[in-house]
Order: C-alpha cells, then sequence, then structure tokens
C-alpha cells in the first residue's frame, strides 16, 4: 500500500517535467524579452498601464460568471479599499457578504 | 503582509489534491505536479484532460492547456522588468521560477508605495510555495472536508484581492480609458472563445492604450 502511494508512473513524471518547462518559460520569457528591446518612454508607459489591464481583464470574465452576487461583492470589495485603503479589510467584507447572500439564497 | 490571500490559497491547493485523489493520482505524484509546476488554475485545467495510461496525445494536451492558462505570466514577467532589470540574472531567472499572480501583486503594491528592495518578491513568492506545496497533502488525504468552498466566500478571495489592489492603481483619465478598453476586450475574448485568452487579449489592448495615451 506503502509503496504504491509513493510510486511515480514514468510517463506522468515526463508530463510534469513538460508543464514545468512550458510554466517556466511563460514566467521567464516575457521578462527576457523586455530586457533585450530598449525601454523608451513609450514602452515604459505601457508596462506601466499592464498590470491594471491584466487585474481588469482577469477579473472582469470571473465576475460575469459569477453573476450578480459576486459583481455586488466585489463592487463592496472596491469600495470598501477606497474608504479603508487595507488589502485585507476589503477581501474580508467580500468573503462574509457573499457567504451571508449564498446561505440565505440556497 | 501575504496574509489575505493565505486562506485561498491553502483551500485552493488542498481542494487540488482532492482533485488529484479522485483522479487516480499516488500521493508522490501529486506532491511532484503541485510543486514543480507550482500554478493552480493551469494544474487544474490539466487534470482535466488528464488520463491513464499516459499517451503522447495525453502529453501534448496537457503541456497545450498549461502553457494556453500561463500565458498571462508572460506580461506579469514583462511588468517586473523595470525593476528586477538592476538585479543580475544569475539571481533574477531562478527567481522567476516563484513567480505568481499574488506575489506579483503583492510586489506590485509594495513598488508603487516606493519599495525598492526585491526580497519582497522573492520572499513572498517562497512563501506562497510553500504554503501551495503543504496544503495539498491535506487535501488529498482528507478530501471532503472542503468540498464546497463557495459556501464559505473561498472563491471569492482572489478576485477580491485582485480588486482591492486595482483601487490604488488608479489614477485618473489614462487608467479609466485603458482598462475600460482591456475590459471589453477581454469580455468579449472569453464569450468567444472562454478559457483564459481573454486575459492576454484584454492585457495587451490595455498596454497598448495606456503607451499612447498621452496625459
Amino acid at each position: 500500500m506503502t509503496e504504491a502511494l509513493f510510486s511515480v508512473d514514468a510517463a506522468f513524471f515526463a508530463v510534469v517535467l513538460a508543464m514545468t518547462a512550458a510554466t517556466y518559460a511563460m514566467r521567464a520569457g516575457g521578462y527576457w524579452v523586455m530586457g533585450r528591446i530598449p525601454i523608451t518612454p513609450r514602452i515604459r508607459r505601457g508596462l506601466e498601464s499592464l498590470p491594471g489591464a491584466i487585474i481588469v481583464s482577469t477579473i472582469l470574465p470571473i465576475a460575469l460568471k459569477g453573476g450578480v452576487s459576486v459583481m455586488v461583492c466585489l463592487a463592496l470589495a472596491a469600495a470598501v479599499m477606497a474608504a479603508a485603503r487595507k488589502e485585507f479589510i476589503a477581501v474580508f467584507a467580500a468573503m462574509i457578504a457573499v457567504a451571508m447572500v449564498r446561505s440565505y439564497s440556497f | 503582509m501575504c496574509l489575505p490571500a493565505l486562506p485561498g490559497t491553502v483551500v485552493f491547493g488542498a481542494v487540488f489534491g482532492t482533485v488529484a485523489a479522485q483522479k487516480g493520482l499516488t500521493i508522490l505524484e501529486t506532491v511532484l505536479i503541485n510543486s514543480f509546476v507550482f500554478a493552480g488554475a493551469s494544474q487544474f485545467v490539466a487534470m482535466e484532460v488528464y488520463k491513464d495510461p499516459v499517451t503522447w496525445a495525453v502529453l501534448l494536451a496537457m503541456v497545450g492547456v498549461t502553457a494556453a492558462v500561463n500565458m498571462r505570466m508572460l506580461l506579469i514577467g514583462a511588468s517586473l522588468r523595470p525593476w528586477l532589470g538592476q538585479v543580475p540574472a544569475s539571481r533574477t531567472y531562478p527567481s522567476l521560477f516563484f513567480l505568481t499572480d499574488l506575489n506579483w501583486l503583492i510586489a506590485l503594491r509594495e513598488y508603487d508605495k516606493g519599495e525598492r528592495d526585491w526580497g519582497i518578491y522573492l520572499g513572498s513568492g517562497l512563501f506562497m510555495w510553500v504554503t501551495w506545496s503543504v496544503s495539498v497533502v491535506p487535501g488529498y488525504f482528507l478530501g471532503s472536508l472542503v468540498s464546497d468552498p463557495q459556501k464559505w466566500g473561498l472563491d471569492i478571495v482572489m478576485p477580491a484581492f485582485f480588486v482591492a489592489l486595482l483601487v490604488p492603481l488608479w489614477q485618473g483619465r489614462r487608467q479609466t480609458i485603458s482598462w475600460g478598453l482591456a475590459g471589453v476586450v477581454a469580455v468579449l475574448t472569453w464569450q468567444a472563445f472562454g478559457g483564459y485568452w481573454g486575459i492576454l487579449t484584454g492585457a495587451i489592448i490595455g498596454a497598448f492604450a495606456g503607451a499612447y495615451l498621452d496625459d
């Protein structure tokens, strides 16, 4: 039993290595490319705009998929953040709100 | 500093352990894939296409979805260049293994506050990696206990954290326009193709808009 539990299939290990290589290529690739391009003021402004654009593009589909309750709770997180300026308060407010909405609705 | 992300990461990791157990992986295989790949969403999608025995088709499918889901890391890594570019390459390239959305967000927040010590990025990355690596083990053995993370609102932790970090990044018209364009393109892409392509297209459009909008 222990032996079976701790065994590793050779083909599966190959998959793990290939997935690790693919992920590392993504993690390091963008960084590497930006080191080969001279950073003009225009490119610097583009890079500065990148984080916000990534965040917006990540959360909008999640909000739409999650429906009205998720959208309202994410808006609440933004409002709490704007008022309190502390991430953990915003996150916990959204968590408590969504847990309460769900316990009443299903 | 990493604490708001902790419950979400622990539960997310534990759920991966449960999924891996259900798919018939051994504990060692589960720990290997979890700690080596270290990219939550892509691991879940890869487990969806996993089949035993592993054929070339299964291998290619798993690597393909992993690359697709993690493509956003190209842009996240690019955005770190102005900061980590001053650190010797022999240190930054190993440290990029620990690049995740969360420690990128944490590092970004500190950078905006004026922090220039890249140890913030590396330390939070190592912290996330240890948390992620450990959390998978209880999930593998006690899967049923976290079967319903939604009930506790744990699925909202990540997006709420993202929203909270977005708020201080807003400065004016340039952000409003570039984020608006990013959002429209991301949602259209998501509706047309599903998956994670919207992060890529939206982010690129948003960066271009930001680069060409003059204040």
